[in-house]
């Protein structure tokens, strides 16, 4: 175990969060984040994917010989994906017709096999599932803060329809933000997906400039030390007396 | 004749892929840095989803439906997609060498085109017959060219522009992209399918 569980769910939540850091999985992304309640749920499914696909395939990965193994991660996701579907849409049926699509585009997540190929075919079921989990609450976080600002934006409300899509236990996170805002439309159409996500990659890149993590210093630290051996910048210290 | 020019129309440029449905994404943002790429990552993914949208509408009429296996459509679609990925690369490293030279490192990144399986299996869903899928997914790869090709071709002039530090790259990428999805909105209520 060479990764400390601190690190895993700050990589999953922050470093490393699958749409602003690593900028993947862009589809579901940008697709059903009309409203938060869409991006809740469709976080939550990618979840569930991303937990039982890293626990099967670290389980599994001493047997699955190195030759075929992104076919054989793939097979593993799809069988996940068919049984999160069927699921779905056997008790959230609401929210699997919203979805849609989406929810067997999971699949082609590229996150999902990229957790697989990066984490779990590495590390031990505990810290894969913990993985796992991390990702998946990053992605959903970043789903719902896309959707609840394009939902606030276009509609005035903040995850609509809650009750109906997760059930009616969710009734009580139903708000109107502003009443009888009259809309501002192009934040719900498509192109209002582009906008706000290309606007919150600009925002984490303005925070992460704002504090100079230690890989910066130590990259900084290892280009310094190439220039010298390269001879850019002359060693002045030791090398007076044998110049 | 016109219901077909209808439906490449509706699928290229009124339901664009890219821009309204949402598939695809990942290319279009991957490989829209230079217009040469974009025009050979277009022509493969186009070739790809055509061949695709038939092989998985045969899969579906004449193995899942008969034998009662729809639950296993997810797991069949990407098996088919890869083999059909595979074999296009197989078959065009004999048949046109040069061509498999220029496209090479993007033929495998087909198979995780999420449109390459989204789209048949939208076609499967909404019970189009062969010929109808076939043609859309036609219709809809040559849409996703065209905007990537576009796309690209702004991203060229972007890169010589000077852009706020924080937007610099993909946020400023995406911000284009939005702007290009309203343009294409004008081209809604263009075809009533």
């Amino acid at each position: 175990m060479s990764e400390s569980y601190a690190k895993i769910a700050r990589d999953g939540l922050w470093d490393k969060n699958i749409v602003t850091g690593q900028m993947l999985a862009l589809c579901p992304t940008l697709a059903i984040t009309g409203t938060a309640t869409n991006g809740l749920g469709m976080g939550l499914a990618t979840t569930v994917v991303l937990i039982l696909s890293n626990v099967v395939i670290s389980a599994l990965r001493k047997t699955i010989a190195p030759e075929i193994r992104i076919p054989a991660f793939i097979l593993i996701i799809a069988a996940i994906v068919t049984v999160v579907d069927l699921a779905l849409n056997a008790w959230l049926h609401d929210l699997h017709k919203v979805l849609g699509l989406f929810i067997a585009l999971i699949v082609t997540n590229c996150a999902i096999l990229g957790r697989a190929e990066a984490f779990a075919s590495r590390f031990g079921v505990l810290a894969s599932a913990l993985d796992g989990l991390m990702m998946g609450i990053g992605f959903t976080l970043a789903l719902v803060v896309v959707g609840a600002i394009r939902e606030i934006l276009g509609s005035g409300t903040l995850f609509a329809q809650a009750s109906l899509l997760l059930g009616p236990h969710f009734a009580f996170m139903e708000l109107q933000i502003f009443p009888d805002y009259p809309g501002f439309l192009i934040m719900i159409l498509p192109p209002g997906g582009f906008l706000v996500v290309g606007g919150l990659f600009a925002l984490k890149r303005i925070i992460d400039a704002r504090k100079p993590t230690i890989e910066q210093e130590i990259k900084q630290m290892r280009t310094e030390r190439v220039f010298t051996a390269a001879g850019v910048l002359k060693p002045k210290l030791e090398t007076g007396e044998e110049a | 004749m016109q219901d077909f020019l209808l439906v490449l129309l509706s699928t290229a440029l009124v339901n664009n892929v890219v821009l309204v449905k949402f598939l695809g994404l990942c290319p279009f943002m991957g490989v829209s840095r230079k217009t040469d790429a974009a025009i050979g990552m277009g022509l493969a993914t186009t070739f790809v989803i055509t061949v695709a949208s038939a092989a998985c509408w045969l899969v579906e009429a004449l193995i899942l439906e008969p034998l009662d296996l729809k639950f296993l459509r997810i797991l069949s679609m990407i098996l088919v997609i890869a083999a059909i990925v595979q074999f296009i690369e197989t078959v065009m490293r004999k048949v046109t060498p040069d061509l498999h030279k220029a496209l090479g490192i993007y033929l495998p990144l087909i198979t995780t085109n999420c449109a390459v399986l989204g789209l048949p299996l939208m076609y499967i869903q909404g019970h189009l017959s062969l010929a109808m899928s076939t043609l859309s997914g036609f219709g809809a790869s040559v849409g996703f060219t065209l905007v990537l090709v576009i796309f690209a071709g702004m991203r060229e002039r972007l890169a010589q522009l000077s852009v706020p530090a924080a937007f610099a790259g993909t946020p400023i990428a995406f911000v284009s992209a939005g702007l290009l999805g309203l343009a294409f909105m004008g081209f809604a209520g263009l075809v009533h399918v």
